[in-house]
């Protein structure tokens, strides 16, 4: 049986993310997290192999214990089985730390012939986790995903959007693939997958799990990247600002686009 | 390892500890206070917490030799040789930076029957330029190219590596930064460069109104992607580069991938093209009112674009998004009907020669990017702009010249 596993992450209900330009403090109201959207195309894409060509469904997502949140969920949209990551070791990961660690979990439960990925997280990331994930797995990636056309016994064939063309390509087993969001209508979670879903157990693992426990490799001390301030976009100061009633100001577009010659 | 110390002794007050965290990377474990997998290593609770509650431990990480890695190189991003703009706005930023550093730009340029156009390339200044041709590089499949890219980076070691942020780059510059265990900072809008060849890499951050500030300190090379339109290409100049044919040798050729079919695309004429853009946001009340923008875009000669929420709402074909999860554009002019300014939204516009905006709203944070902040009704002044402008094109057009 195929066997596919699903990238799945939890993020901020909201992304509404304010800098205080005085003191520099992140303030960020309301702390409730849902499964990030463009990772609903994933999981829904997968749902659909399994249920055409029959597959083992397991999700996985790297964060805090409360992160099994995502993974309750897609129990109720249909996954089989879901694995936690989750290690204070693992904190302050940038993409490539992320990947690592992904990378090892995935390989800890056996390779999948199948690995799907959003195309990006609402919460920052910008479609680099997959390819990364695929790196470290020495497996081969295809991005843009718009459709799944075939699944044959030893390879997949997906249509990859390009800006000039749509390219059909065949991707050997095991690979892994980043789709595009509106590739499926994401279904929503069952009421009845709910209950006979409510005692299934959603494995934990931690980096003593992982076959490479090099602590450097994880986390903070695993990220090149380094955040070295954040600051609250600049203002630009040469700027005029125009007030008045409707027709005063609708002279002044005018009169500024005659100008400017875009009339 | 670095991490946060929780110094538990010198927690005074309970209450609202947690909310110091921006990422609910702190909780409760019984009587103690920790940091879970949240955690972002941002350092805020140590800066704003309670005194003596957090403290940011660091340790120090094995560095590269940072003399022994030199040049920038630019990936050039092509379809069938047609070199995509964004390749000529790298290379204008990495001379900028090269130049400070006393560096060489290169370019690396894969693919099939490309050779005879790395003259192009020279011409912008590039002080060497690396062809990969072969017959196995036609499409982009990603294991080859990536190696292709590993063996340019270990011959040349360049300190930098910029990549546009296309179909392409997105895909091969994560691929090729993991193999070499380096940083990747993804969609900068500023890049500079220090005197230590370290990387400053700005970009709009964790989905919010926030930009950070990013280095990759330890590691070489330093892979950035950039989006089409976020930098100028450079003015053309005598070429006094060279062209230095590669090697493609048969084990960086192989793949799982096979390309069974490609089927162009109509050409779309893309917002990213367009000289000038109106875009609608929510000030927009309802779908029928679209047309009223657009009738001022084609009055303009322009291409109507939208935000994310009426793209969401269907008001508004998907490809005219603006901003981080839509188009970047960089037009002569942008007017923006009814827009608040969200970061998201501007980091896909900031670029333009001018902006326009109009918003009722005093407060609304597009008139901090716009240079000409107009405070008022979108109803009131498009429909009687419209009538004014239709005017004026009467009273000229009566010749059009050839
Ligand atoms: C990860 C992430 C990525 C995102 N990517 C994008 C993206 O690519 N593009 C994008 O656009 N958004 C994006 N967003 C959403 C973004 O944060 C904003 O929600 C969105 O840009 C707001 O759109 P808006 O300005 O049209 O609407 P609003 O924020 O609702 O603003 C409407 C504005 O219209 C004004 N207004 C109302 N009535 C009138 C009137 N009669 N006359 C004049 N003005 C009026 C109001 O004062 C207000 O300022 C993203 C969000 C996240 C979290």
């Amino acid at each position: 049986m195929l066997r596919i596993t699903t990238c799945i992450k939890q993020v901020p209900g909201t992304t509404k993310v304010e800098v205080d330009e005085e003191t520099g403090v992140l303030k960020r109201d309301g702390i409730e997290s849902k499964m990030n959207p463009y990772d609903l195309y994933a999981l829904e894409t997968a749902l659909k192999i399994k249920e055409k060509n029959g597959a083992e469904l397991r999700v996985i997502s790297m964060g805090p214990p409360q992160a099994s949140e995502v993974i309750k969920e897609a129990y109720m949209m249909g996954a089989d089985d879901g694995l936690l990551l989750s290690d204070r070791k693992f904190a302050g990961a940038d993409v490539l730390s992320t990947a690592y660690t992904l990378s090892q979990g995935i390989a800890a439960q056996g390779m999948p012939d199948l690995i799907i990925c959003g195309k990006q997280t609402t919460d920052g990331d910008t479609a680099q986790v997959g390819p990364e994930i695929a790196e470290f797995l020495s497996i081969p990636h295809v991005a843009n995903v718009i459709r799944i056309r075939e699944i044959k016994a030893e390879a997949i064939v997906v249509d990859m959007d390009l800006p000039y063309a749509v390219e059909t390509v065949e991707i050997a087993f095991p690979c892994l693939i980043t789709v595009e969001k509106g590739i499926y209508q994401p279904r929503l979670p069952s009421f009845k997958l709910k209950k006979a879903t409510q005692d299934r157990p959603i494995h934990q693992l931690c980096l003593k799990d992982f076959t490479d426990q090099n602590e450097t490799r994880y986390g903070l001390k695993g990220s090149p990247t380094q955040v070295v301030r954040i600051f609250p976009p600049e203002a630009n100061t040469e700027r005029e600002t125009w007030e008045g009633s409707g027709p005063e100001l609708v002279g002044m577009i005018h009169d500024r686009l005659i100008t400017e010659k875009f009339i | 390892m670095a991490s946060i110390k929780i110094h538990q002794n010198n927690i005074k007050d309970r209450d609202g500890l947690l909310e110091v965290c921006p990422f609910n990377a702190l909780e409760w474990e019984g009587e103690e206070l920790v940091t879970n997998a949240s955690c972002k290593m941002c350092k805020l609770c140590a800066k704003n917490g309670p005194e003596g509650v957090f403290e940011f431990k660091d340790d120090p990480v094995a560095v590269v030799d940072k003399s022994l890695w030199k040049g920038i190189a630019v990936y050039v991003d092509h379809d069938n040789g047609k070199i995509h703009p964004v390749t000529y706005e790298l290379i204008g930023k990495a001379k900028e930076m090269a130049a400070k550093i006393d560096h060489p730009v290169y370019a690396v340029f894969m693919g099939a029957g490309i050779t005879q156009k790395a003259d192009e390339i020279l011409a912008y200044g590039v002080d060497e330029v690396f062809v990969y041709d072969h017959e196995a590089l036609t499409h982009f499949r990603i294991e080859p190219y990536t190696a292709v890219m590993e063996d340019f980076i270990n011959r040349h070691k360049p300190t930098i590596v910029l990549v546009g942020g296309t179909t392409v780059g997105r895909s091969l510059a994560p691929r090729a930064a993991a193999r070499f265990r380096t940083g990747l900072t993804a969609d900068c809008t500023i890049l500079d460069v220090q005197e230590n060849t370290d990387l400053d890499q700005i970009r709009p951050a964790f989905g919010g109104n926030i930009m950070a500030h990013i280095q990759t300190p330890a590691h070489r090379p330093q892979f950035a992607t950039v989006r089409y339109k976020i930098f100028s290409a450079p003015v053309c100049v005598d070429p006094t580069g060279v062209v230095t044919i590669c090697d493609v040798e048969e084990q960086m050729l192989e793949s799982r991938i096979r390309v069974l079919e490609v089927a162009p695309k109509q050409a779309s004429t893309s917002i990213e093209d367009a000289e000038v853009i109106v875009v609608a946001g929510r000030g927009v009340k309802q779908e029928k009112d679209m047309e009223l923008v657009q009738r001022l875009a084609d009055l303009l000669g322009a291409r109507l674009a939208a935000t994310r929420p009426l793209i969401e709402a269907g008001w508004a074909d998907p490809k005219t998004q603006i901003g981080l999860s839509g188009r970047t554009v960089k037009p002569k002019l942008i007017i923006t009907c009814g827009v608040s300014g969200a970061v998201q939204f501007t980091a896909g516009m900031t670029n333009a020669d001018l902006i326009m905006a109009i918003n009722n709203d005093p407060g609304a944070s597009i008139f901090d990017i716009a240079h000409i902040g107009i405070q008022g009704d979108l109803y009131d002044i498009l429909p009687d702009l419209i009538e004014k402008i239709e005017a004026t094109e009467e009273n000229v057009c009566t010749t059009i010249p050839e």
